[in-house]
């Protein structure tokens, strides 16, 4: 039963942070290239325009919702199993959720990095 | 892909790894948080190692934001997954720690899979560029209003 509770936990984790890498990227996509912005209009004009974006704050929220999910799932299962599952899923979700919402063009040398990454978190973690 | 491009990768890797090594310590060195005592959580970011800790991962945010700005997100993420690799190498080099051949195993798959994706492209380019606005274009709408 708890062994359930582990894997929503991982599915929670998963889910939450894919959202919130997805918004944060879309949102950091919308305000430019920083480096540039900071350098032609100076730091406070490049935060305004970051810290300006709702969808930035909503990507912040689903990072939250995504780190208490954490701590709920350390404490139903274990480490070596809530930490290396969650981490290598996500890898591999977000490759798809950005294919279909930030339309990037996942080729298949992106795909073969995001598996071998995946692959590597969970050697590590055995 | 400049050179301080590749600075920013390196800093959301290392203050990744220096953040989360610091944060782990000093959660440790303080002791467990029962939720009688919510207060504790509050305090606890006064011990010196949790501090330093949070520095570290603010800074790591702000690159990883930077890394955003000008990179896809398929990109960024396996780039910075080196940040595993660096803290196998800490445990087994710094803190002394049995590293098993799994494990280096998984360091090489990672290492493989970071060598794949820095070879190609960083950014997605857009055929119309309508989705993306220029950013001085905006500012500059912005000014006038």
């Amino acid at each position: 039963m708890s062994q359930l509770y582990a894997w929503c936990a991982v599915a929670a984790i998963v889910l939450a942070s894919t959202t919130g890498d997805v918004l944060l990227s879309r949102a950091m996509k919308e305000a430019g290239d920083v480096g540039q912005l900071w350098h032609c209009h100076g730091l406070f004009i490049t935060l305004k325009r970051v810290l300006s974006n709702p969808i930035f704050f909503l990507g912040i929220f689903a990072m939250a919702v995504a780190f208490y999910s954490l701590l709920f799932g350390l404490s139903w299962g274990d480490v070596s199993l809530v930490v290396p599952a969650s981490a290598s899923l996500t890898f591999v979700t977000n490759a798809i959720a950005a294919k279909i919402f930030l339309h990037e063009h996942v080729d298949r040398r992106r795909w073969i990095a995001a598996l071998l990454v995946a692959g590597g978190v969970v050697l590590l973690a055995v | 892909m400049t050179f301080r491009k590749y600075l920013v990768l390196a800093g959301v890797m290392l203050f990744s790894t220096v953040g989360d090594t610091l944060l782990s310590r000093g959660m440790k060195e303080a002791g467990s948080i029962s939720l009688q005592h919510l207060t504790s959580v509050f305090l606890v970011v006064l011990h010196p190692s949790v501090a330093l800790g949070i520095f570290f991962l603010l800074a790591f945010f702000a690159c990883y934001m930077t890394a955003l700005s000008w990179a896809d997100l398929t990109y960024v993420l396996p780039a910075t997954s080196l940040s595993y690799v660096l803290l196998t190498i800490i445990a087994r080099f710094l803190l002394h720690e049995n590293v098993s051949l799994t494990r280096w195993l998984g360091v090489l798959l990672i290492s493989a899979g970071v060598g794949f994706v820095t070879q190609g492209p960083a950014l997605t380019h857009k055929r119309d560029g309508a989705e993306l606005q220029q950013p001085s274009e905006a500012l500059i709408t912005e000014a006038q209003q």
